[in-house]
């Protein structure tokens, strides 16, 4: 079969699709997790935390679909990322995995049972729910922007040579702090849009200011510890950008401090993502001050796309660098699918992406309507 | 690498994966009985079918969630304890993940909260509509997870590339149109049918027993006694021997669950008992039925069903023949540009995976002595006992569920519903045919050891460089969660039927209509 589109343009489309996807996630199941993450907080009563569970609980199942597709883009379109990201960080993933658990069961068995007790351990089981992969998704982003300690043996197997603890540098917490942030913000936003006015509302409000406050802090100390702190690689020589996916071949990484910031020279267009990080925190901040629900929560998403453009945009063609043997370091021109996986995967995701927007759409239109405290007495299948 | 983390790491697999379909089969065929329910509701407009499509659609959403909580660990294990597998042959295995997630979890996820928050908000026909898609959506992700795994039976459509050290896909449309995974499909999902049809029909059973909530007993009993019957028709007889002629590994799943070790003339008995033991390369006290195997097994009477003997002879040809395609191999790692390898590595390259099975005992396989090719080769043989038993309880539940269900279907249309011992007998059935599918699972993948993918991939090599801390942590904390949900989730699932079909809607409505003579 003759492939229409060439190596090096797919795997460019791929990144984007990839970091398309991972916004996706962001913006949609990352409301859910926000809202998780505050349920204790801005809500106080059973009644309060009903309206607040409601305001998602028919939705955040196909939101959170955004994240395991992503780890089957990831699998489909870079199975060496796939593969090095998810064994080398381990027990970190098995700790998202575990309260990404808890999330689905808490939203369905909270409900069964009116027993206070057995309800706030449900809560408490949506905040860890949302709060936990939150964070580790900032602490893994962060260890990506700094390198990962692994290396590739000629088998092009593997080998992770960091420890657990050692993930939680510095730098990744406070990339972390900026994840827990910034979802925050989205989901105080979404509170605002979706739920009624009142007590909760109000609380969500001055949380959602204090994350969006938060969020331009944290990500401005980033910028600058990324610019300044001794970050970044950079590929020696010229990519072959449709050489064979085997980063052992052809021109070979190295560490190279301050090289993160090398694509905004060389592209000055690129800057509009971490101005839009900044930018999409203050209008959010502005949108929740002046009650303006829908400005706050475009203000978040806005946000959201902008930090984690900024982080793909600065590494780019990198994707998972090697602090332990740059050589190894994974980048959009080494770490791909075959040329035939990609332009498959591409038809797929050109025919069903729009369709799952569609119906999503659709969904969201037939479900309409803010979620209120005095439906829960009238409709028994309400949370 | 640690033997301990080979094992270590299957174990897990084993563990999470057999638990996921715990909750998987139900949902298949449950989403299915549900859009039954609910299109008789549509058109004979009578509230009790709601009552019952939404009775069964709360057991549905209990045993939904488990399932969606699992599926995310399966998502994502591949990767995390399967590193190399998952580099080795993600330009194929990833592709129809990642299609099951656009194209089925999709559709599932984002029209099931619509199935249970919409019933207000919709007109009959469109929260059909929705319940129908959710079946389709479930459905459709079994169709892909099963070309993933049927690529793992019989993989076609790919081959080695060694310039990047993995398998690429050569022919996309082979991957998906596998006759593995077509016979898989559905052979699993009719046994996703079976067992929620033996759930409603058990559950019935109890509520006809105890004399409560007739009028919706009858009625379910009905439905799982329909779809009961034709389901475990179609498990047994699309069972999905037909994939095992096709290749050398799935021919020695076939010896292997019928204990044959030597090749018999054709049409080959079908062994009833016998005590096959691996040590002795026999089987003892066999009782065989002649003819049966090799009409089931090769859908004629004139081709033979090879033995393990034989089978083996076959595997100690392959090594040898894979041993030159791995020197070629490291050849072309240091230069690439080696015309005379390649074509070396043209000629054996079907035969690489075989090589790699000497990796166990050495580290280059081009070093291998002649006794430990043969060691090798008998490591093709997967352990004969369990499958020749795990095939034998799986095919004798399904025959009990045929059993079971025209029974049913006999009474139901007789209008005996209330046959005592028949309830009792239904009750009894309930965990029956999840035994059968975790043993199907069993014999899928224990049949296809030593093999992560057959004849590519030997499953040692595809673990993950982890140390065996990390997977006693993860293994511990796995079996504490997935136990402790395992407790709430029958909990919430027996409350429910307690309460009975009337907890929560519309009470006062339907009492009136249940007092009515059964069957609408």
């Amino acid at each position: 079969m003759e492939i229409p589109v060439d190596f090096a343009t797919l795997r460019v489309i791929w990144w984007a699709l990839v970091g398309i996807l991972l916004i996706g996630f962001a913006l949609t199941d990352g409301f859910d997790m926000g809202v998780g993450a505050l349920l204790p907080f801005v809500a106080k009563t059973d009644k309060e935390r009903r309206m607040v569970i409601n305001t998602i609980g028919a939705t955040w199942e196909g939101n959170q679909v955004w994240f395991i597709l992503g780890g089957g883009a990831i699998f489909a379109a870079w199975p060496f990322v796939y593969a090095i990201s998810f064994s080398g960080f381990y027990l970190a993933m098995f700790v998202v995995l575990a309260a990404m658990i808890l999330r689905p069961v808490g939203f369905k068995y909270r409900s069964k049972r009116a027993d206070p007790r057995w309800r706030s351990f449900w809560d408490w089981a949506l905040f860890v729910g949302g709060f936990v992969p939150v964070l580790c998704f900032g602490v893994a982003l962060g260890n990506v922007l700094q390198g990962a300690p692994f290396r590739l043996d000629s088998d092009l197997r593997a080998f992770y040579e960091g420890s657990f603890l050692g993930l939680f540098s510095p730098f990744a917490l406070l990339c972390g702090l900026l994840s827990v942030a910034m979802l925050v913000l989205h989901g105080a936003a979404w509170i605002t849009v979706k739920g009624e006015e009142g007590p909760v509302a109000e609380r969500a409000r001055r949380i959602g200011e204090i994350a969006g406050l938060a969020s331009i802090v944290l990500f401005a100390a980033g910028g600058f510890w990324v610019a300044f702190g001794g970050m970044g690689f950079r590929i020696e020589g010229l990519a072959d950008a449709a050489g064979p996916s085997n980063p052992l071949r052809g021109a070979a990484a190295v560490h190279a401090p301050g090289a993160w910031l090398d694509n905004y020279s060389r592209h000055g267009w690129m800057i509009v993502a971490p101005v839009l990080g900044f930018v999409g925190a203050a209008l959010a901040i502005a949108g929740l001050y002046w009650k303006k629900a829908w400005l706050a929560f475009t203000g978040s998403s806005a946000s959201a796309t902008g930090i984690i453009g900024t982080v793909g945009l600065s590494m780019f063609p990198f994707i998972l660098p090697s602090s332990f043997d740059p050589r190894s370091s994974l980048t959009v021109w080494n770490a791909s699918s075959s040329h035939m996986t990609l332009f498959i995967m591409l038809i797929v995701t050109v025919i069903f992406l729009p369709l799952v927007l569609l119906y999503t759409a659709w969904v969201y239109k037939v479900l309409w309507g803010k979620s209120t405290t005095a439906a829960l007495a009238v409709n028994p299948d309400l949370y | 690498m640690d033997p301990a983390v080979i094992d270590l790491s299957r174990l897990q697999f084993a563990l999470t994966a057999l638990y996921h379909f715990l909750f998987v089969p139900l949902t298949l065929g449950l989403s299915f009985m549900l859009v039954i329910m609910e299109s008789i509701y549509v058109m004979t407009k009578r509230p009790i079918w709601r009552t019952i499509t939404r009775f069964w659609g709360t057991l549905f959403g209990i045993n939904f969630v488990l399932g969606v909580a699992t599926g995310i660990t399966m998502e994502f294990q591949f990767g995390m304890n399967w590193s190399y597998y998952s580099h080795y042959v993600g330009d194929i295995f990833g592709a129809p993940l990642a299609i099951e997630g656009l194209m089925a979890f999709f559709l599932e996820a984002t029209f099931v909260g619509l199935m249970f928050f919409g019933w207000d908000k919709l007109s009959r026909v469109g929260h059909l509509f929705v319940t129908f898609m959710v079946a389709l959506g479930t459905n459709l992700s079994a169709l892909w997870i099963l070309v993933a795994n049927g690529w793992m039976q019989n993989p076609i459509g790919a081959v080695f590339n060694p310039d990047t050290m993995r398998m690429e896909v050569s022919n996309f449309r082979d991957v998906i149109f596998n006759p593995v995974a077509q016979a898989k499909f559905v052979h699993t999902v009719s046994a996703g049918y079976v067992i929620a049809a033996v759930f409603v029909l058990g559950v019935s059973a109890w509520y006809l027993l105890k004399g409560k909530h007739v009028g919706v007993a009858k009625r379910s009993m009905t439905v799982a006694a329909a779809f009961g019957l034709a389901s475990s028709l179609s498990v047994v007889v699309l069972g999905d021997e037909s994939g095992y002629a096709l290749t050398d590994n799935q021919k020695m799943k076939l010896a292997a669950l019928e204990a044959m070790w030597e090749t018999e003339a054709a049409p080959a008995g079908l062994t009833a008992f016998g005590i096959p033991s691996m040590a002795d390369r026999t089987t003892h006290h066999e009782v065989k039925i002649p003819y049966v195997l090799g009409l089931i097994a090769t859908r004629s009477f004139d081709k033979p069903v090879e033995g393990i003997f034989q089978l083996v002879a076959k595997a100690q040809d392959r090594i040898e023949s894979g041993v030159v395609a791995y020197g070629a191999v490291e050849t072309l790692k240091v230069n690439p540009n080696d015309l005379a390898a390649r074509a070396t590595f043209e000629q054996h390259r079907r035969d690489l995976g075989y090589a790699l099975l000497l990796k166990r005992y050495v580290a280059d396989p081009r070093q291998a002595s002649p006794e430990l090719i043969q060691k090798a080769a008998w490591d093709t043989v997967p352990p004969v006992p369990v499958m020749f038993w795990a095939f034998r309880i799986m095919a004798g539940i399904g025959f009990l569920m045929i059993a079971l269900f025209a029974t049913a279907f006999i009474l139901v249309t007789l209008r005996k519903h209330d046959t005592k011992w028949f309830l009792v007998l239904a009750i009894a059935a309930i965990p029956l045919p999840w035994l059968s599918a975790e043993l199907g699972w069993v014999l899928a993948e224990v049949g296809r050891q030593p093999w992560a993918v057959e004849g590519v991939l030997p499953t040692f090599l595809g673990a993950s460089s982890l140390t065996v801390p990390q997977l006693l942590i993860s293994i511990a904390a796995f079996t504490l969660l997935y136990g402790a949900l395992a407790v709430v989730e029958v909990g919430l699932i027996l409350k429910t039927i307690k309460k009975g079909p009337f907890a929560q809607h519309e009470p006062a409505l339907d009492d009136s209509v249940e007092a009515e003579p059964a069957v609408a």
